[in-house]
């Protein structure tokens, strides 16, 4: 007779080691890509094919600048876990973990690097 | 219990075999627009980095994106995260318990493909 139930030895057992609340966040963050991603590109695109005082006067004002700076914590988190599940699907062991790492270093990166250049051209 | 047919269940033909359908093939374009988004979010944050620093750096990297190679990545880019958006829009709709039907997934697969691409001739006119 066994004492641990089918949930219980199920448990913990998927690719990440726990799946749930990944797919929660995943969720969450899809849903806040509906009107980030519109809002982004346009905003992007109209600061892109300016001259450097143009581009530096564009996010000076508070929508261009509160939009990219949403943008660049919001989707490169969401892109973050895209890849995080991308990885523990088809990378495993140790392997795994540094590709894990690696992930998380350049995701954090470019976020710390992009607020603070909008930072520098907003203030 | 869980593991009485151990052992003893049908396998899986290996996926190779199988002739490309329409809900595996969006499937894994939204993880793989995913990651190249992720990849090329760099452009984005080096040329806002080349703004802040000054009008020389900038002068360079701008030349850059806006060269017509720079271009051609950025409007690939730009297809990449419409279709990961709707992809991913596809997820929350399947999520909530809609259209789950194969035929309707089928249609919204095309329609991600269709949708991106209008979404991005729509941005390259507008921008």
């Amino acid at each position: 007779m066994r004492y641990l139930t089918d949930r219980k030895r199920a448990e913990g057992l998927g690719a990440s080691g726990s799946g749930t609340h990944h797919h929660w966040q995943m969720m969450v963050s899809s849903i806040l890509l509906v009107p980030l991603v519109p809002l982004f590109i346009f905003t992007f695109g109209c600061a892109l094919g300016g001259t450097h005082e143009e581009v530096m006067a564009y996010f000076s004002r508070p929508f261009p600048a509160i939009v990219m700076a949403l943008s660049l914590i919001v989707i490169t988190l969401h892109l973050m876990r895209e890849a995080n599940a991308a990885i523990e699907d088809y990378m495993h062991g140790g392997a795994q973990k540094l590709a894990l790492v690696f992930a998380a270093a350049f995701s954090y990166t470019l976020i710390a690097t992009g607020l603070f250049a909008l930072v520098k051209l907003a203030l | 219990m869980a593991d009485d047919n151990r052992g003893n269940r049908p396998l899986s033909p290996h996926l190779s075999i199988y002739r490309p359908q329409m809900t595996a093939v969006s499937s894994i374009m939204v993880r793989i627009t995913g990651i190249a988004s992720l990849g090329l979010a760099l452009l984005v944050v080096w040329w806002l980095l080349a703004a802040a620093t000054s009008e020389g750096y900038f002068a360079i990297v701008d030349g850059l994106l806006r060269s017509w190679f720079g271009s051609l990545i950025l409007i690939g880019a730009t297809w990449a995260l419409w279709y990961h958006m709707l992809g991913r829009l596809r997820h929350v709709i399947w999520d909530f318990g809609y259209l789950v039907q194969v035929e309707v997934s089928n249609k919204m697969g095309l329609g991600m493909f269709i949708g991106a691409t209008v979404l991005t001739v729509i941005t390259a006119l507008v921008v």
